[in-house]
């Protein structure tokens, strides 16, 4: 379950950074355990910041994010790496693979920085993720070597791989065709619901939405303001 | 961290090309200096060791360092020759054990020594094959000449002609290899030892051919006592068993030339006293290689000095490329950073992953070093009798 209580953020943006500043406040969100909600809302309104405040990436200025009966807001940074590696599989717009590592690789990317479980098993997961995801043949490409509906499928694998409670996408079919943006939601709901994983999925696509359990629109969850004018 | 570890060498690996230009960079950048270093200390070392072991060697005067190298080494311009009477004078003193050698010819590559048998004593030069020289025209080889040759006793050598262009000159001797010298590291592994009278024969000093004495012979003309012969006479170009005894030596030998002698005294006080006894000498000088080759050796350490000095200011610079690479490398990789962070890595683990790389390549980097120090200290004789070769 994610629960969000008066929540503040702000960010105050310096020298050449000064347009980006932005500020917002959110006064509760809820979305249940096991459910596949999708945050559909204009440009700027704050979906990312949501996500980044949730994944524990972005440091709220104020109130209280419980994830899994789990107050984030209260963790220190190290908790909170190690939350997120444990906890929360997190699929980007971009893919963000790397580059230098092989597609199976790229997949094990979070055991390498945890270290948690025996390479053998870690990897026999990677593969079984692979094989689902009908990417059994490329377990030692290149992300180069890729299309981008299969970057993003490893990406998704990448996010499984240590079985999150929690799944994060930030518009993750924002780079793909039609044909593969279908492909990748039904891929995301498919792997949030076997593995009983919350899904929360940013996304200004409105055509994919369908088979969520909720939608909501960023303008009823936050409202935004100047950070400038606020002290 | 062992995962930090596994992705800076999958960095490295997949980046061949650039890792590949920093380690050598930075390889080049450490062997330069120990091995210019290493060269030159194991050089002094070899160099004033063998001329340590060779107390004084007399010679024409003229360069001090082109007589001690020669003398010892056998591979520089010959100094100016002077005659076998030295020697006898020399020995005559009574001051010292007089060594003559003869430099100055050489054969497939190797220089021919003309000695006397003293030579082998005085440097602990042991037969590993075959047996010592007993009779003119044959030779000892040292081990290298042998190995780099294919030759054993009882196959043969040929003395090389000092210049294709003269077509008067003596012939090439073919001779026979009596023994082949057990290994001793110096230059006298890479040597043809002949008598020094067999030297005299490849000089043109003496030489053998048919008694015109004899009926038949290839006489053009006889006269009062003067036998002139015909084109048709050949002289021996290989002295064997049979015709030995038809070898001679024309005028007295005691002119013949030798290029040096090596004196031994018995003690310091014949030593000071046989200096003692060239000092005034207007033709001959008598040197202490050990102190030429230290004259030699300052001269050397002080161009190293500046050679290590202009290596260190290339290595700064060299080091602050590298700095630069890393920098630059680290400012496009931000993006993977901020993902390895996003997933849940700590700024720790960043850090050692950066760390990793730039520790790899140095490792490597000194590893390879010191591989390639540890060659060249192997070769560093080799090096030293080629640059003395020059």
């Amino acid at each position: 379950m994610i629960d969000v209580r008066e929540l503040t953020f702000s960010y105050r943006g310096r020298g050449p950074n000064r347009a980006s500043s932005f500020g917002m406040q959110v006064q509760e969100f809820t979305v249940p355990v096991g459910a596949c909600t999708a945050l559909v809302g204009p440009s700027g309104s704050g979906k990312t910041t949501l996500l980044g405040l949730i994944a524990g990436t972005l440091r709220a200025t104020s109130g209280r994010i419980v994830v899994n009966d789990q107050t984030i807001t209260d963790l220190d940074d190290g908790d909170l790496g190690r939350f997120r590696l444990r906890s929360v599989g997190q699929v980007f717009q971009a893919f963000e693979l790397l580059g230098y590592l092989t597609v199976a690789e790229n997949v094990l990317l979070p055991w390498y920085i945890c270290g948690d479980g025996g390479v053998a098993d870690v990897r026999k997961r990677a593969e079984d993720l692979l094989q689902g995801v009908g990417l059994g043949s490329k377990l030692n490409a290149l992300p180069g070597e890729l299309s981008q509906g299969e970057q993003q499928r490893v990406a998704v694998c990448r996010a499984m791989l240590n079985k999150p409670s929690l799944l994060l996408a930030d518009e993750p079919t924002g780079n793909l065709d039609q044909e593969n943006k279908q492909n990748v939601v039904d891929l995301l709901l498919g792997q949030a619901r076997d593995h009983d994983s919350t899904l929360l999925m940013v996304t200004h696509d409105e055509s994919l939405l369908g088979e969520f359990d909720s939608v909501f629109d960023m303008g009823n969850v936050a409202q935004p303001f100047d950070v400038t004018t606020r002290q | 961290m062992t995962g930090a570890l596994y992705l800076g060498w999958r960095y490295l690996a997949h980046h061949r090309f650039k890792s590949s230009i920093l380690i050598a960079s930075i390889t080049l950048m450490l062997f330069l200096p120990a091995a210019t270093w290493l060269l030159v200390e194991d050089s002094a070392t070899a160099l004033t060791a063998r001329a340590d072991v060779t107390p004084l060697i007399l010679g024409a005067r003229g360069s001090e360092l082109e007589l001690v190298l020669n003398t010892l080494y056998f591979h520089a311009e010959s100094p100016a020759e002077i005659d076998n009477q030295t020697l006898v004078e020399a020995q005559a003193t009574g001051l010292a054990d007089v060594i003559p050698i003869h430099s100055r010819f050489q054969a497939q590559g190797a220089p021919i020594v003309g000695t006397s048998l003293e030579y082998f004593n005085f440097r602990d030069l042991n037969i590993a094959e075959g047996r010592q020289m007993g009779l003119l025209g044959e030779c000892v080889i040292g081990a290298n000449v042998a190995a780099r040759l294919g030759l054993v006793p009882g196959e043969s050598i040929t003395s090389s002609p000092e210049t294709v262009f003269d077509i008067a000159g003596v012939y090439p001797l073919k001779m026979t290899i009596a023994g082949v010298l057990a290994r001793n590291g110096t230059a006298d592994d890479d040597a043809v030892f002949v008598d020094v009278r067999t030297a005299w024969i490849i000089q043109g000093l003496g030489h053998g051919h048919a008694d015109l004495a004899t009926p038949g012979a290839p006489v053009l003309s006889r006269r009062e006592g003067m036998i002139t012969a015909n084109a048709s006479l050949t002289q021996y170009a290989e002295i064997t068993r049979d015709n030995i005894s038809a070898f001679h030596f024309h005028g007295s030998t005691d002119s013949f030339p030798l290029t040096s002698i090596i004196a031994v005294p018995p003690d310091q006080k014949n030593n000071a006293l046989l200096r003692g006894r060239y000092q005034d000498s207007d033709s001959l000088q008598l040197v202490v290689p050990g102190k030429v080759l230290d004259d030699l050796l300052e001269t050397v350490f002080a161009v190293q000095n500046y050679v290590i000095l202009g290596l260190a200011i290339l290595s700064l610079a060299t080091v602050a490329v590298i700095t630069l690479v890393f920098l630059l490398s680290q400012q496009l990789r931000k993006g993977e950073f901020h993902t390895l962070l996003r997933i849940g890595a700590s700024r720790g683990y960043v850090s050692v992953l950066v760390a990793s790389e730039i520790g790899f390549v140095f490792l490597i980097s000194a590893l390879l070093a010191v591989i390639l120090t540890l060659i060249t200290r192997y070769y560093a004789m080799q090096i030293l009798q080629t640059i003395l070769t020059l």
